[in-house]
């Protein structure tokens, strides 16, 4: 049963193959005896994710069940839980139980999911790899030597090791599509705005967005529809009905203009990577597609931009996290000023200082002007670059991460070749931009995800296009388990 | 663009992050990698470009003046790590 | 030396709305603590502001009611800094589009001269919690405890430019935003509540001189009258310091109302880098031409209209006009006196004089006055039909202060009513005169231009033995004819 996409779990639920409380069990059991490999849960909520499950298969036996009613899923540790420890992979929350959820999780909820746990994460959602995580790395299914991605390692490893079809996730420069990238499984960050940032643990405002990491596009599409939605306690939240994601998934793409950008393709993307984008590419041709070759002329300065706008937003959110009113505080505080130096001291991790001291220093008198000012004014010229190659094409493809995983610990001490694994996923995130991942191949056995860039809340159309690859061929069935 | 250790001090000062000394150097090392990293953008000509805070230019929604949360004091404070008669303590507060 | 002091005022005043400035939370003064303190007051992880539409609508009437410009847009941003009554570790403040522009307002000084004091911007933000240092703690000595119950209160911070040149100044500008934001209703202005606080910008130059002297700040001077005494004080330590060939430092001050002096406040070790940035929490706030329309004409009648009326429809001097409309409550206690009274001259008298002296007598605002409107109408109605004489009023104003009832009930209790009767009065004369030989003859005697100040002797005697009952036009006409007999 583990092997179950999510709309064949529907299926299987509503035709009484099975029951959801059979379906839970046997997850619950996987994670319990496989995942010591992976790392992938923070927290496994066994009796809750069984209750749950009860309800869900009365709400399906009385005819009351909605959309999702019944199906396992997990949520990244970022997103608030009621009751049940919400850690962000950080000292900082170890001990942290929030008394409230995140629209994220209402709307599962709503929706009738079933969660079984917290999945591991960077620290605050800051890494491309998990391993700043207080919790220690996740190990990439496909090779456990190797990095999962990150920051949503936790929720991507854990749908690709088939110890849950689906899980929440989180992208503030490439959080949902790298880790998905690396993983085979296939992952989507909706417009800026589609879900509602309402308890979700801040990392950098302007640029979080939460969405889904599933096994197919089309169980995508089905975790999207509950998660987006109008949310007024979220002013940046777009406030527009989620709709059906599935709807147009059988669509045909023939005509579809799919943008190419020249830049995507340069120095620093691993040649067999490129090779099997370049294989997916040919793939869509035959679906009907025409290729065009765009520039995105300011993509090398998404990096540099990025490294100064998050970090900036960061290191105010982060602000909150004192030893005053939850979380982390140091022992016996000499003063006021100690409380505060050694509860952020002791409580951050290494990148997540460093990310706070470097927009500290961003924003701070003398460098504004330089550093986030000027940041602002780059994010606009990139955001204008893919507005203009939108009035051209339907669609952008390019790859998502440039090489497969690396092995643990291969870039801990290097932050900045950490960074540029995020040098095609991070411009549509300064953009606004809805972005997927899915898988297109391998390189000695390990996955290489294409990415599809579209317009502003067009994520239906790369649900589809996404879809009708998928419909062609199998890369996204390869299985690491 | 190097980062010397007294700028690292001022820095970890005003975000209250305690460094210790042995790791000073090392923090202004990695500190000067990314700013080096993100001082490519000097380069670009982005005079006459109005920067850009959101993705998307959206206007603020104001919420009607209700009084919708109920008091949750008790829930709370079982979070704080200290707190009594229902004040979050900290190490006195000198003006 | 001729000394000139220059001040500028940044004042806060917290906005009478029902809930916080980005939560749902109350803002009830006095509640128990951090009982009106919700998740995004608490800076909960995850919790986001949602900007409360009452306050915009506040801040944009307090800019009309400066004569400001109306920010079409206004942008919040975040201003960095740790304490620990403030739970985000940033304050959500707007500094470069702030929802208030430049404006002017008028301020009237004790000697009738009037002066302009332009605005430099007002801004909304939100309030910080509060921290009791005094209080003591079983679980941890040395302790301060943390009450957020004032964190999200919505403020308006209102920043003068350096246009006062007194102590004077400086409280009638303030006195003016007070009166302003209560005319509005935009805020309760209750400095002993910290509903309204006041810092002051001061510095001294010689007279004559173009440039600003270096300027200290003072902090939280919480009453016009601290506001008065802060400024002189710091005036006159900043002068001695300069004629001793000394310098001023830029700093920030306290007051101390105990000493009567000002004292550095602890100098930060690192100096204070706010690192504001938008808040990416939030959008601009856009107010179209209509709403700001809407508002212009809903506006009430504020001080300056209010006294220009008062001037107009009831006569009164320009001095009168003021001091009744210096409170909402004061004018619309004047108004419904002189209407029910049609005096408004007495009205305005009688305020200015023995309301007011029992006012400030009895501490108390006019809000709590023992002598309503409506029984200072009453006294003011039997004054002019002759019940009762001014002086009998004085005494009926009294009596109604200490509880006694409407004058009618007062003069009916206490039998003040005024003697007309006529035959009354005769049989008094009569007494008077009989009793009175000398000066009766004196009378007689006297030049006819020298006769009409002489009665004032026999009004008085009459006055004493009717005890200031009878009714002195009734006395004079009698008394006249009697004397008139004798010649």
């Amino acid at each position: 049963m583990h092997q179950l996409t999510i709309a064949e779990i529907i299926r299987g639920l509503r035709n009484r193959e099975f029951s959801s409380v059979e379906i839970t069990r046997q997850l619950l059991d996987r994670i319990e005896q496989r995942d010591g490999n992976y790392n992938s849960f923070i927290t496994v909520t066994a009796e809750q994710a069984l209750q749950q499950a009860g309800a869900a298969d009365r709400r399906l036996a009385e005819g009351d069940a909605p959309a999702l009613c019944g199906v396992p899923i997990a949520h990244k540790d970022i997103f608030c839980t009621s009751g049940v420890r919400t850690s962000c992979g950080s000292k900082m929350l170890d001990n942290f139980v929030p008394p409230y959820d995140a629209a994220v999780v209402e709307n599962l909820q709503k929706a009738g999911a079933v969660s079984l746990g917290k999945t591991n994460m960077d620290e605050f959602a800051m890494g491309s790899s998990n391993e700043t995580s207080y919790y220690g790395p996740v190990k990439n299914p496909w090779d456990t030597d190797r990095v999962s991605g990150g920051s949503s390692g936790g929720s991507a490893a854990a749908v690709a090791a088939q110890l849950v079809p689906g899980a929440t996730a989180t992208d503030t420069g490439g959080s949902i599509r790298q880790p998905a990238a690396l993983t085979n499984t296939t992952g989507l960050k909706p417009t800026y705005g589609r879900v509602s940032r309402w308890g979700m643990v801040a990392f950098a405002s302007s640029l979080d967005q939460a969405g889904p990491i599933a096994r197919n596009a089309g169980d995508c599409a089905h975790l999207l529809s509950a998660m987006a939605g109008p949310d007024r306690r979220d002013s940046t939240n777009l406030q527009r009905d989620a709709g059906d994601f599935t709807a147009d998934l059988n669509r045909s793409i023939e005509g579809l203009k799919i943008g190419v950008p020249k830049e995507y393709f340069g120095e620093g993307l691993n040649a067999d990577t490129a090779a099997r984008v370049q294989d997916a590419l040919k793939e869509y041709e035959k679906l009907g597609a025409e290729l065009v070759e765009i520039s995105l002329p300011h993509t090398d300065l998404a990096v540099p931009a990025y490294y100064v706008i998050a970090p900036a937003e960061a290191s105010a959110n982060l602000s909150r996290f004192d030893g005053v009113r939850y979380g982390h505080r140091c022992e016996n505080p000499a003063d006021l000023r100690d409380l505060y130096m050694r509860s952020r001291g002791e409580g951050f991790g290494e990148e997540v200082k460093r990310r706070i001291l470097v927009g500290t220093y961003a924003l701070s008198a003398g460098y504004y002007d330089a550093y986030y000012n000027k940041a602002q004014q780059v994010r606009r010229l990139i955001k204008r670059d893919f507005v203009q190659a939108f009035e051209k094409v339907d669609v952008i493809m390019g790859p998502t991460a440039p090489s497969p995983a690396f092995g643990i610990g291969a870039k801990v001490a290097d932050p900045v070749a950490m960074y540029l694994e995020d040098i095609y996923t991070i411009a549509t995130n300064l953009a606004g931009l809805p972005g997927m991942s899915l898988p297109c191949g391998t390189v000695n056995n390990l996955p290489v995800g294409l990415q599809i860039i579209g317009n502003y809340l067009d994520e239906a159309r790369i649900l589809n296009v996404a879809h009708q690859y998928q419909q062609a061929t199998d890369w996204h069935k390869a299985s690491a388990a | 663009m190097a980062v010397d250790a007294q700028t690292v001090e001022k820095l970890a000062e005003l975000a209250r992050i305690a460094i210790s000394e042995e790791t000073v150097e090392e923090v202004s090392s990695r500190l000067g990698d990314v700013l080096q990293l993100v001082d490519r953008l000097q380069a670009v000509n982005t005079e006459g470009v109005p920067p850009m805070a959101h993705p998307l230019d959206a206007v603020q929604v104001l919420r009607p003046d209700e009084v919708t949360e109920p008091n949750r004091r008790e829930e709370f404070l079982a979070l704080a790590p200290q707190s009594e008669e229902g004040l979050y303590l900290v190490p006195k507060v000198i003006d | 030396m001729e000394w000139e002091i220059v001040i500028g005022l940044e004042v806060h005043v917290q906005l009478a709305t029902k809930s916080k400035l980005f939560s749902g939370a109350g803002t009830r003064f006095g509640a128990p603590p951090n009982t009106q303190a919700c998740a995004v007051d608490l800076a909960m992880p995850g919790t986001l502001p949602v900007p409360n539409a009452e306050a915009f609508r506040y801040a944009a009437m307090f800019g009309l009611a400066m004569n400001a410009e109306i920010g079409r847009r206004s942008v919040f941003e975040r201003k960095n800094y740790f304490y620990p009554d403030l739970p985000k570790g940033y304050q959500t403040t707007q500094l470069a589009e702030p929802i208030v522009g430049p404006g002017e307002i008028e301020i009237h000084l004790e000697d009738n001269s009037s002066r302009k004091v332009r605005l430099h911007h007002a801004h909304l933000e939100e309030d910080a919690g509060k921290s009791l240092h005094e209080a003591v703690f079983e679980s941890g000595q040395g302790m301060s405890g943390i009450d957020l119950n004032r964190a999200g209160t919505p403020l308006i911070e209102i920043v003068s430019e350096p246009d006062m040149r007194s102590a004077a100044e400086a409280v009638a500008y303030l006195k003016k935003i007070h009166s302003i934001v209560t005319y509005l209703g935009i805020s309760d202005g209750d400095m002993s509540q910290g509903s309204m606080r006041c810092d002051a910008n001061v510095s001294v130059r010689l007279k004559g001189e173009k440039e600003l002297g270096t300027r200290t700040e003072l902090k939280n001077i919480n009453s016009f009258r601290f506001v008065d005494k802060a400024i002189k004080v710091e005036a006159e330590r900043q002068i001695d310091i300069l004629e001793d060939g000394g310098s001023i430092v830029q700093e920030t001050r306290l007051y101390d109302s105990d000493k009567n002096e000002t004292r550095s406040m602890r100098s930060k070790e690192v100096a204070n880098d706010y690192r504001y940035f938008p808040c990416p929490d939030l959008l601009p706030v856009e107010l179209d031409e209509n709403y700001i329309e809407t508002l212009r004409s809903d506006m009430p009648e504020l001080p300056d209209a209010k006294a220009a009326r008062f001037r107009e429809q009831y006569r009164l001097s320009a001095y009168d006009a003021d001091q009744l409309t210096q409170e909402l409550a004061t004018a619309e206690f004047f108004e419904t006196v002189a209407k029910q009274s049609g005096e408004p001259k007495l009205a305005a008298n009688w305020m200015t004089g023995e309301l007011a002296a029992l006012l400030n007598r009895e501490e108390i605002s006019i809000e709590q006055s023992p002598v309503s409107a409506e029984h200072l109408a009453g006294l003011i109605a039997r004054l002019k039909d002759g019940t009762i004489s001014s002086k009998i009023a004085k005494q009926v104003f009294e009596a109604i202060a200490d509880g006694e009832g409407d004058a009618d009930t007062v003069i009916e209790k206490r039998g003040l009513k005024q003697v007309s009767d006529t035959g009354a009065i005769e049989k008094m004369v009569d007494e008077v005169i009989a009793n009175s030989a000398k000066q009766v003859e004196n009378y007689r005697n006297a030049d006819e231009s020298k006769r009409p100040k002489m009665m004032g002797y026999f009004v008085g005697q009459i006055m004493k033995a009717s005890k200031g009952q009878a009714n002195p036009q009734v006395i004079n006409r009698i008394l006249k004819e009697k004397l008139d007999a004798l010649l």
